[in-house]
């Protein structure tokens, strides 16, 4: 199993770099001058070509590409170039390794940016994968137990209700009627739970936490439903049935371990692709997580910011997955390899 | 006759949007403790059905079940859930086809050995899993202390078989159900799981029916026969009886297909033709008669116009036939035996 997860994350570092290089491909391929961008409307060619010393971008991409992975490793110091940092010691920014770049636009480097946005985005996701995971197995259970009635016809209807309304309706809904209007909830803001403590985090996390929850919820109701259906027509029930088991034994020991363990995979990919996508929601409750940070890096051009995002969130994507596919032979004995 | 399991015109049947498919449609038969019944049919006669209903597995489902199943005096259709339930288990057993299939992936054999009989048993798990071992080591499991902690996958299909049967026999039922416990099984295999079955069985003085459509394994294991055919018992009576003077064409079709090693093995087998009936809309009449070779012994259309009572055969009082054939058994001596088994034909 060591070897297992030494081979995978050997694997995700080479998949890693291949991003890099085409997300920086990628950029210089389009026919903006990032220079141009960085420095401003009122440049003369002689500043912007300063600014393109000072950056890097001056130099071959393949050079550049290089650069930012000894920063990576080493750690780097902005501006880039030799001579300008000789010129102005005092204006010169350290970036200690892992360094992900420097952003001229909000003049702070990528990793004191995403050292910012992280724990709030980390935050959200998490707490909308509580919410949707138990209501999604709880709800999709129980709609499964009595399945052909009203309840379970009335919960599919209503996930499918939820789904239907896109993220922004809900989270404005949620924000202008439930916290403001009716002052059912304090507006949320987030509060590290630093300042704070868990409880006004908690508070702050719980409608842009449920508008996520809503969404996401959706699914996994009817993909417990149709597992833990698919689970009752197993031999193994009908055995467990034949034991004298109770139906609530038979239903969470028997039928439950076997339909929520597919489960696992989607959750693990469902939480590592909402730490950078969770932009509407963010916009709407104006927490500046990683997916508000990646679209305002996105309309401003800032390719240090944007390399420095794909990676993190390709990184999520990739570790994810090693603990799916660990927690999956924790789960499943059979996987278990010897 | 008071037996230890007496079942009266069992009905299964299932609702559905084309119709009613009846399963089994009027079962009756007796089991006295310490004995073996060989239920015996193709797939879909009903077998499994019928067995199904006596563990009460009908419940709160479609099925409609009717009849009397009175185990040791009380009907088990007529308690209640709970009762049913607590008997499950404990008076009643069940072991099933595919011992991977029938076992949770998940969960240690000892685990679900010791469920069993922790269900029935208010012990704890240390206890649960002793007995477990205890149990694993009587169905001839080796090292069945460090076994017990094994996942079924990594029990060889007979030494999961030898698990179920522990699972089943751990409370000690006083009746067991084998529903085909061989049919998984490769041959030599399924000779130890038979001898494995009657021995607990001599020990824990159990009933024992035994489901499959291997008349090998009944000849071996039980002393009645009862035959099923689209959810009706067709021939009943002691094996030996049903096996060396069967008096219902079904019976024969079936004894015409089992391979005979001992006489000529270039000898055809010879099938029965056509397949099993629509349950939903059987044939009418005698719902065997679309495949009967020897409707033409039955004078006029009564094959498919009469379904035929399940009368006293010809010989004794105890077998039982559903067929409108009035001299099944010259029919048997002179045209059925010769062609299953010519050697036998000179020793009568």
């Amino acid at each position: 199993m060591f070897a297992y997860v030494i081979r995978r994350l050997f694997i995700g570092v080479i998949l890693l770099l291949v991003m890099s290089l085409v997300t920086f491909v990628l950029f210089f391929a389009s026919p903006v001058d990032p220079g141009r961008y960085a420095c401003g409307k009122n440049c003369s060619p002689a500043q912007i070509k300063q600014t393109n010393k000072a950056l890097g971008y001056s130099k071959p991409v393949v050079e550049q590409w290089t650069d930012f992975l000894k920063g990576v490793v080493a750690g780097r110091q902005y501006p880039d170039d030799a001579e300008l940092r000789a010129a102005a010691p005092q204006l010169v920014t350290d970036c200690p390794a892992p360094c992900l770049g420097y952003s001229v636009v909000n003049s702070t480097t990528v990793n004191e940016e995403i050292k910012e946005a992280f724990p709030v985005s980390l935050s959200l996701a998490l707490a909308a994968l509580v919410m949707w995971v138990t209501g999604g197995v709880i709800f999709g259970t129980i709609a499964a137990v009595r399945k052909g009635s009203i309840v379970d016809r009335g919960i599919v209807a209503a996930s499918l209700v939820f789904y239907a309304f896109p993220a922004f309706f809900i989270g404005i809904f949620l924000l202008k009627f439930v916290a403001i209007k009716w002052q059912l909830v304090p507006p949320p803001a987030y509060t590290p739970i630093a300042e704070g403590g868990p409880g006004l985090w908690l508070q702050g996390l719980l409608l842009p936490g449920l508008t996520l929850a809503l969404l996401y919820m959706a699914g996994y109701v009817r993909m417990t439903r149709a597992f833990v259906l698919e689970s009752m027509t197993e031999d193994y029930i009908r055995t467990a049935r034949a034991k004298g088991l109770k139906n609530r034994r038979v239903l969470i020991k028997h039928s439950m371990r076997a339909a929520l363990t597919p489960l696992v995979t989607l959750i693990g990919l469902d939480f590592a692709g909402l730490m950078g996508g969770a932009i509407i929601t963010e916009t709407v409750f104006n927490y500046n997580g990683l997916g508000k940070l990646a679209v305002e890096a996105n309309l401003t051009y800032d390719l240090p910011t944007i390399i420095g995002l794909v990676l993190l969130l390709g990184s999520f994507v990739i570790v994810a997955n090693i603990i799916v596919d660990v927690l999956y032979a924790v789960i499943d004995p059979r996987v278990r390899v010897g | 006759m008071s037996s230890f399991l007496s079942v009266r015109d069992l009905k299964v049947h299932f609702p559905t949007v084309d119709g009613v498919v009846k399963a089994t449609d009027g079962l009756s038969f007796d089991l006295a403790k310490g004995k073996t019944l060989g239920i015996v049919g193709e797939s879909g006669s009903g077998k499994s059905v019928s067995s199904s209903a006596i563990l009460g597995l009908h419940r709160n489902t479609t099925a409609q079940v009717s009849g009397e199943i009175l185990l040791d005096g009380v009907d088990l259709l007529k308690v209640s859930d709970e009762e049913m339930r607590r008997r499950r288990g404990k008076d009643v057993a069940m072991i099933f086809q595919d011992p991977l299939s029938a076992m949770h992936p998940y969960y240690t054999v000892g685990n679900q050995i010791g469920e069993a009989y922790r269900v029935h048993h208010d012990v704890s798990r240390k206890v649960a899993k002793a007995r477990a071992v205890e149990m694993l080591d009587r169905v001839g499991i080796p090292q069945p202390d460090r076994r017990v902690d094994d996942y079924p996958h990594q029990f060889s299909g007979g030494m999961r078989q030898r698990a179920m049967i522990a699972m089943g026999l751990i409370n000690n039922p006083g009746l067991l159900i084998a529903d085909e416990p061989t049919t998984a099984l490769d041959v030599t295999v399924q000779a130890q799981i038979l001898d494995l079955l009657q021995d607990l069985q001599r020990e824990f003085e159990s009933g024992v029916i035994i489901i499959t459509h291997d008349l090998g394994v009944v000849a071996e294991m039980a002393d009645d026969v009862l035959v099923m055919y689209a959810g009706r018992a067709v021939e009943y009576g002691t094996t030996k009886e049903i096996l060396t003077h069967p008096e219902m064409p079904y019976t024969w079709g079936l004894l015409s297909s089992v391979p005979d090693v001992s006489g000529d093995t270039n000898a055809a087998l010879v099938p029965i033709p056509g397949n099993p009936p629509s349950l939903l809309s059987p044939p009418s009449g005698c719902p065997f008669h679309p495949r009967c070779q020897h409707k033409d012994k039955v004078e006029g259309d009564l094959c498919s116009t009469v379904l035929p009572e399940l009368v006293p055969g010809t010989r004794t009082e105890g077998h039982l036939k559903r067929c409108h054939i009035t001299n099944p058994d010259v029919v048997f001596e002179r045209e059925v035996l010769p062609e299953i088994a010519p050697d036998l034909v000179e020793e009568r």
